[in-house]
């Protein structure tokens, strides 16, 4: 079938399905006339039964905690799958040398403003970082957009200098066991609600009080887990990418 | 209305995956109708003059618009785009082995 | 809804259907790390600071840098 009879085919049907959509989004409750009792439930008891002020995170490493618990399978998963693919092939070899990419184009030396504004950035970004994973329970943030930002404080390096000095002095091997170590950790947590609770995943440990940094029981242990990993995650995407475009020839 | 922005959003990307003719291309349209099951999940939980469900500084208040969609939103974006990584690593390898990203030069060999 | 939601559904009806129909990937990268901004700014609007702060660190910085970098591999072989 060719483009052109392609593009008309869909044409037909994706009205057909953007006329199915509209018609059962119409079936739904008007935009604004929120019918659900389970948000106000979580809104109404987070405190009491928690202590933590945030119920997005409440509900994401405690209420719903072994969706969370999915979802890091599949990041692990898909970095795995990152890892495989992104391998050195038996044709290649891994040759960084400091003045061209690996396809042989030279690379031009990243101008002034830009290396100092990284240099000067990286600090602030981790501690930005820090501060969401450690204040999940309290403010909006958490494990999974702490980890994002701590990620592109790595970023931020390789911007202020050359990869070959990111490759050298880089903790790699710390990335990469980061992230295992993080997904584990959320499991093995669960698995300690088992011994000394009564289920999986049970917030076993004392609550505290409410709007300190150790309050929620172990939410913020789950929170610290959950950033490792993404963290690790990221970060060792990022630098399988660099790495096939800068260092990775084929010969 | 904003069901309907979402419902448009989902078959305008799908028109631009139908009709691609580079991977990586798709692989961004993929994530434009991803985003569009977001706009859909967030609009379910909302409620008209909301506040937002955190309560730091504020008591709880009936008000406080829906948390659980939130938390499903917020962990699918971040796993999202670890799996739009993995296309993209498909993507890289495939143009190292076949030399062209062109999803109809692509198809598997017959005969 | 107030008229701030409204003009934010508009921009993300707008830039979502730019980004899926530029066809050079280049272009395309610097358009979907436009439409994450966007999508930021209208999940903020609705009342939903986590997702926003989210999507926002996602979209705008990891995936078109990961965009970037898979470009520029396939272009540099394909000199």
């Amino acid at each position: 079938m060719t483009a052109a009879v392609r593009r008309a085919v869909f044409l037909v049907f994706g009205a057909g399905l953007l006329a199915l959509l509209l018609w059962s989004f119409g079936g739904l409750p008007d935009l604004g006339h929120y019918v659900g009792p389970y948000g106000d439930l979580v809104n109404a008891l987070t405190i009491p039964e928690r202590h933590s002020t945030d119920a997005v995170t409440t509900v994401n490493f405690d209420v719903r905690g072994f969706d969370t618990l999915g979802e890091d399978a599949i990041l692990f998963a898909a970095v795995v799958g990152v890892a495989v693919l992104l391998r050195v092939l038996r044709d290649e070899h891994e040759r960084p040398r400091p003045e061209e990419d690996a396809s042989g184009r030279r690379i031009e030396n990243t101008s002034s403003a830009i290396r100092l504004l990284g240099a000067g950035l990286v600090g602030p970004t981790i501690v930005l970082g820090l501060y969401i994973v450690a204040h999940g329970q309290l403010t909006p943030g958490g494990g999974f957009q702490g980890g994002v930002i701590l990620a592109t404080a790595l970023l931020l390096v390789f911007l202020s200098d050359q990869y070959i000095t990111l490759r050298r002095v880089g903790p790699m091997a710390l990335i990469e066991a980061a992230e295992g170590v993080g997904v584990a950790g959320f499991a093995l947590i669960g698995v300690a609600g088992l011994i000394w609770g009564s289920s999986y995943m049970e917030n076993f440990l004392p609550l505290g009080t409410t709007g300190t940094l150790l309050s929620a029981g172990t939410i913020p242990l789950n929170s610290v887990a959950v950033g490792v990993a993404v963290t690790g995650g990221f970060a060792f995407m990022l630098s399988e990418f660099l790495e096939q475009t800068l260092v990775v020839r084929r010969e | 209305m904003s069901y309907a922005v979402a419902a448009w959003i989902m078959v305008v990307g799908l028109y631009g995956v139908v009709t691609s003719r580079n991977l990586i291309h798709l692989i961004i349209c993929l994530t434009v109708v991803q985003s569009s099951t977001y706009v859909v999940l967030l609009s379910v939980g909302y409620k008209t003059d909301g506040v937002p469900p955190v309560f730091y500084d504020v008591p709880p208040s009936p008000r406080a618009v829906d948390p659980v969609v939130q938390a499903l939103t917020l962990t699918d974006i971040v796993v999202g785009t670890t799996v739009t990584a993995l296309l993209l690593a498909v993507a890289v390898q495939a143009h190292k082995r076949f030399g062209t990203l062109d999803p109809e030069e692509l198809r598997p060999l017959r005969g | 809804m107030s008229v701030l939601q409204v003009a934010a559904l508009l921009l993300v009806a707008v830039v979502g259907t730019a980004t899926a129909l530029t066809r050079e990937p280049l272009r395309q990268a610097i358009l979907s790390s436009l439409y994450g901004l966007v999508l930021g700014i209208l999940f903020f609007v609705f009342q939903a600071p986590d997702v926003a702060l989210s999507q926002t660190a996602v979209g705008a910085v990891a995936l078109p840098l990961m965009i970037l970098l898979a470009l520029a591999k396939v272009r540099g072989g394909a000199r």
